[in-house]
C-alpha cells in the first residue's frame, strides 16, 4: 500500500481534511476513528484495525465523509474536531486486493507497527483461536501456529497456574531472520517477521534458532495445497512440502483492515491486537490505549532476558475471571487428539509409496 | 640414501597402481555401492514424501544428517593436522602418513556439503544459496569456508603429489589409456628440474601455513551454526574451541584405521610400522586430553550451578534419556583414547586401532549427543504435540541416508587410494636430502636401517 493511499484513506475514513499530514496527524485521526469502534461494534472494528486498509477507490467515499448517506449502510466516526460523522460503511470496509508485488509485501503496510497483547487473565484455554488458526491457515493438527500451554505444576499447591496461548512474538531482534542463509524469512517495516516459501531451501535453522519454537516444518505435503492459487508471502498460501511456516499476524488480514483470525476467533476477548504507533489495540469488542494497558496491567514480554524484543506482550494472569481447572478438559481432550491422529498417520509415516501425500 | 633404496621405495609407492583391486577390494566396493543404493533408494522416498520420512519434528528440526555433517567435517580436520601442523613442528612420523590424512580430508569434506543437501527440504532451491546468499548468516560463513577449505584440501592433497604422478607417468607401462592420460596431464611436466623443485617447496609451504587458519574456521564456524542460538547446551562461548578440539580426535582415530587398513591391503609394513601407531597413539594420548579439558569446562562448570534450562538438559545428558549416548562418548571418545595408549602395549597397532575404531564410533555419538539433547530441551513450553515427537528416533531412510552418505566418503577415498599412490613417494624418499638438519639425518638413519631390515625380512 503506497503512503498516498493511506492520506487517501484517511481522508476518506477519518474525515481529515488534510491529506499527507505530519505522522502525529495521522496518528490521530486514526486513534480517533479506533476509540470510536468501541460504539460502532465489532463489524466497524474489524474494518478499521489498520486505518482502513487498502482503499482501492478512495473517490467513493472520498469527498464526502461528513454529509449523511443515503446508503443503508452507515457508519459513525469521529473526524479530527471530534465531531460524529457518518460514512458509508463500504467506504471503509474495502478488501484490499491481494498484493503480489514481492519487494512490497516484504516492506509492509507502510506506517504501521503491528503489535499484540494476550490477557491472560481472561484465557480458559477455550482453544478456539486455535481452532480458527488452523482453518484459515489449511494446518495440519499437529502444526500449531499458535498453541495454548499449561503454565505452572497442577500438583504443586504453590504453583500459579493459568493457561498462555503462544504464537509467533514478531520479535524486534529476531534470532530467525539473522540466521536464513538466502532471506527468505525477514522482518518487514510493520514488524512483521515473515516468510516467502519460494525461497525457503528447507534449511530449518531458523527453527533451530527461534528459542520460542514458534515455527513449523511442512514435513509432508501440505493439506489443501491448490496449485492453481497464486502464491503470495501474506497468505503464505498455497504452502509447500520442504518449507518452514509460522504465525505471521495474518498480514493479508491486517492489509485488509481487519483482525488476525485468532484475534475475534476468542470468545473471551484475550487477544488484542493493534498498532505502536497509533499506541492503541482491540480485542474486536473493547480498544485499549497500549502504553495504559501496559502499565496499569503490569504487561511483560515472554522470556524477555533472551532480548529478542517480542512484539507480543502478556498481561499477567492475576484476578483470573475463569478458574484454572476449567480448561483442563480442552487440553486433556486436544492431547489426545493429537496421539488419535499421531497413531492414525504413522501406517504412511513410513515409506509406503502408495499413501496418497496430501492425506498424511 | 642410495639409488636402490629410493627405487625400492618408488616401487612400492606404485605397486598398487600396478595390480588389480583383488577380491576383498571388489568385495568391499561393492558392499559401499550397495550401501550407497539403499541410501539413494530411501532419499527417494525422502523427496517424493518429504521430510516426513526422516524421524524429525517441530521439536528436533534437526537429526542425524546434522550430526553427520558435524561429523565429516570434524574428520576432515585430520589433513591440517598430518601435512601441516606435524610437519612445521618437524614431527618424521608424519611423513608416510599424509597422503593418507589428505585423501580423508577430501573425502569427508566433500561428503559433508552432501549431508547438508540430504537435510535440506527444498534441495533443488541449493543454487539460491549462492545466488541470494545473505552474509549474516552462519551457513553462508559455512558454505564459504567448507568451499575454501575444499580448495586447499585438494590442493594439498596434489601440489606435493606431483613428483609423484611423474613416477606414475614414467613408470607405469601396463595400465590403461586413461590412466596414462591423466598422469601425464596431472604431472604438469615435472622433470625434477631444480626450478621446480623451488617452486614445488615455496607453494607446499604457502598451502601449509594457509591450511591452518582455514582448518580451525571451519570447524570453529560449523560450531558456530550452534552457539549462535540460544538454546541451553549450544549457547557457549567455548564452542568452537570445543568442537576443533574434539574434531583433532576424531581425525586422528580415522587416520590410524586406515593406517591399519593400508598397512594391510598394500602390504606397506615397512612403511606404516609400529613406531608410526606408537607415535599415533601418543598423539591420541595428547588431543585426548585437551578435549577432556574442553569437556569438563562445558559440563562442570554450568552442572555446578545447574540454572533453570541448562540444569535440565544436563539431567538429560547426565541421568536421563540420553545417559547412555553421553556417557559412552566421554569414557570411550575422550578418556579410553586418553588412558590406554600411554601404556606401550595400548600403541601396539592392532589394539590401538581396536580403540580408535571405537573412538570414531563415540565420536559419532559425541555429535549425536551434542546436536539433539538441546532441541528436546526447548526454552518455550511445546505441549499439545505427539507424544513422539519429545523423543527422537531416526528412522531407516534417515540412517540409510546417512549410512550411505558416510559409505560415499569411504568410496572416494578408496577410488582416490587406487588411482594415486598413497605413500607420498618423494616425501619419504627425497625429501630427506633436501632439510639437512641434525634431527633429520637422525631420522634418515633409522629409516635406511628400518628399510634395510624389512628388505631382509622380505628375503627371508
Amino acid at each position: 500500500m503506497s503512503s498516498e493511499k493511506l492520506s487517501n484513506c484517511e481522508q476518506s475514513c477519518g474525515g481529515s481534511g488534510h491529506g499527507g499530514g505530519s505522522k502525529d496527524e495521522k496518528g490521530r485521526s486514526r486513534r480517533d476513528f479506533l476509540r470510536y469502534g468501541a460504539m460502532a461494534g465489532a463489524a466497524a472494528m474489524v474494518g478499521l484495525t489498520t486505518g482502513c486498509g487498502d482503499m482501492e477507490e478512495p473517490s467513493a467515499g472520498g469527498g464526502d465523509h461528513s454529509h449523511e448517506s443515503s446508503s443503508p449502510r452507515t457508519v459513525r466516526l469521529y473526524n479530527e474536531d471530534g465531531q460524529l460523522v457518518e460514512v458509508k460503511a463500504e467506504a471503509i470496509c474495502h478488501t484490499a486486493d491481494p498484493v503480489t508485488d514481492n519487494e512490497e509485501l516484504r516492506r509492509g503496510v507502510e506506517g504501521m507497527s503491528f503489535v499484540m497483547v494476550i490477557d491472560l487473565a481472561r484465557c480458559r484455554n477455550a482453544r478456539r483461536c486455535v481452532e480458527d488458526c488452523q482453518k484459515a491457515h489449511g494446518l495440519r493438527p499437529d502444526q500449531e501456529y499458535l498453541r495454548v500451554n499449561k503454565m505452572g505444576d497442577v500438583d504443586d499447591r504453590l504453583s500459579h497456574n493459568y493457561w498462555m496461548p503462544q504464537l509467533c512474538f514478531q520479535c524486534d531482534n529476531p534470532p530467525c531472520t539473522k540466521v536464513c542463509p538466502v532471506d527468505a524469512t525477514f522482518k518487514r517495516g510493520d514488524g512483521i517477521v515473515a516468510i516467502d516459501n519460494e525461497k525457503c531451501i528447507g534449511c530449518r535453522f531458523c527453527m533451530a534458532a527461534c528459542p520460542y519454537n514458534a515455527r513449523v516444518f511442512n514435513w509432508n505435503e501440505p493439506l489443501g495445497s491448490e496449485e492453481s492459487m497464486e502464491y503470495s508471502p501474506e497468505t503464505s498460501l498455497p504452502k509447500k512440502k520442504g518449507t518452514v511456516d509460522k504465525c505471521d499476524f495474518c498480514p493479508d488480514m491486517v492489509r485488509a483492515g481487519k483482525l488476525p483470525h485468532c484475534v475475534p476467533a476468542c470468545p473471551n476477548g484475550v487477544i488484542y491486537f493493534g498498532d505502536r504507533n497509533q499506541d492503541v489495540v482491540t480485542n474486536g469488542n473493547q480498544v485499549e490505549r497500549l502504553s495504559t494497558l501496559l502499565q496499569e496491567r503490569g504487561g511483560y514480554r515472554f522470556l524477555e532476558s533472551l532480548g529478542t524484543r517480542p512484539r507480543v506482550y502478556y498481561l499477567p494472569a492475576r484476578n483470573k475471571q475463569f478458574p484454572f481447572e476449567r480448561g483442563l478438559e480442552n487440553y486433556e481432550e486436544a492431547r489426545e487428539f493429537m496421539e488419535e491422529y499421531r497413531l492414525e498417520r504413522r501406517p504412511s509415516d513410513h515409506g509406503s509409496s502408495e499413501s496418497e501425500g496430501g492425506e498424511q | 640414501m642410495n639409488e636402490e633404496i629410493r627405487q625400492k621405495i618408488i616401487d612400492d609407492g606404485l605397486r598398487p597402481l600396478r595390480q588389480g583391486m583383488g577380491w576383498k577390494g571388489i568385495v568391499w566396493v561393492l558392499f559401499l555401492l550397495a550401501i550407497m543404493a539403499v541410501a539413494a533408494f530411501a532419499y527417494g522416498q525422502q523427496v517424493r514424501q518429504g521430510l516426513v520420512v526422516t524421524g524429525m519434528n517441530d521439536i528436533y528440526s534437526w537429526g542425524i544428517y546434522i550430526a553427520l555433517f558435524v561429523f565429516l567435517v570434524a574428520v576432515s580436520l585430520v589433513g591440517a593436522i598430518f601435512s601441516s601442523i606435524l610437519k612445521l613442528t618437524n614431527f618424521e612420523f608424519r611423513r608416510p602418513l599424509t597422503r593418507i590424512a589428505e585423501l580423508i580430508a577430501v573425502g569427508a569434506i566433500l561428503f559433508a556439503a552432501v549431508a547438508i543437501i540430504a537435510d535440506m527440504g527444498r534441495p533443488e532451491r541449493l543454487w539460491q544459496v549462492f545466488a541470494s546468499g545473505r552474509l549474516q548468516s552462519p551457513i553462508i560463513w559455512d558454505v564459504l569456508v567448507v568451499n575454501t577449505y575444499l580448495v586447499i584440501g585438494l590442493l594439498l592433497l596434489y601440489v606435493p603429489m606431483i613428483p609423484d604422478l611423474a613416477y606414475c607417468r614414467d613408470q607405469l607401462q601396463d595400465i590403461p589409456k586413461w590412466k596414462k592420460k591423466l598422469y601425464r596431464v596431472l604431472a604438469l611436466n615435472w622433470q625434477d628440474t631444480p626450478r621446480q623443485k623451488a617452486l614445488l617447496h615455496r607453494a607446499e609451504k604457502f598451502l601449509i601455513i594457509l591450511v591452518i587458519p582455514v582448518a580451525v574456521a571451519i570447524h570453529t564456524v560449523t560450531s558456530w551454526l550452534f552457539a549462535v542460538t540460544h538454546r541451553p547446551g549450544w549457547d557457549s562461548t567455548a564452542f568452537g574451541a570445543y568442537f576443533v578440539s574434539g574434531a583433532f580426535v576424531a581425525g586422528v582415530a580415522c587416520v590410524i584405521v586406515a593406517m591399519f587398513v593400508l598397512r594391510k591391503a598394500y602390504g606397506y609394513h615397512r612403511y606404516l610400522t609400529d613406531k608410526h601407531f606408537d607415535y599415533s597413539g601418543k598423539l591420541l594420548v595428547l588431543l585426548s586430553l585437551v578435549y577432556l579439558y574442553f569437556n569438563i569446562s562445558e559440563f562442570l562448570v554450568p552442572a555446578y550451578k545447574m540454572s533453570e534450562k541448562k540444569g535440565a538438559l544436563l539431567e538429560m545428558l547426565f541421568i536421563g534419556e540420553y545417559s547412555l549416548v553421553f556417557w559412552g562418548a566421554i569414557v570411550v571418545g575422550i578418556i579410553l583414547p586418553a588412558l590406554v595408549p600411554i601404556f606401550k602395549k595400548g600403541r601396539t597397532p592392532g589394539v590401538l586401532t581396536v580403540l580408535a575404531v571405537a573412538v570414531v564410533i563415540a565420536h559419532w555419538a559425541k555429535r549425536f549427543a551434542v546436536v539433539m539433547p538441546p532441541m528436546g530441551n526447548t526454552l518455550s513450553p511445546v505441549q499439545i504435540v505427539p507424544s513422539d515427537w519429545h523423543v527422537y528416533n531416526p528412522t531407516w531412510e534417515e540412517i540409510a541416508v546417512t549410512a550411505g552418505i558416510m559409505a560415499g566418503a569411504l568410496l572416494a577415498i578408496t577410488v582416490m587410494a587406487r588411482i594415486f599412490p598413497v605413500l607420498p613417494i618423494r616425501d619419504i624418499s627425497q625429501g630427506r636430502f633436501e632439510e639437512t638438519d641434525e634431527k633429520d639425518e637422525q631420522g634418515r638413519q633409522a629409516f635406511e636401517l628400518m628399510v634395510e631390515q624389512h628388505g631382509r625380512q622380505d628375503h627371508e
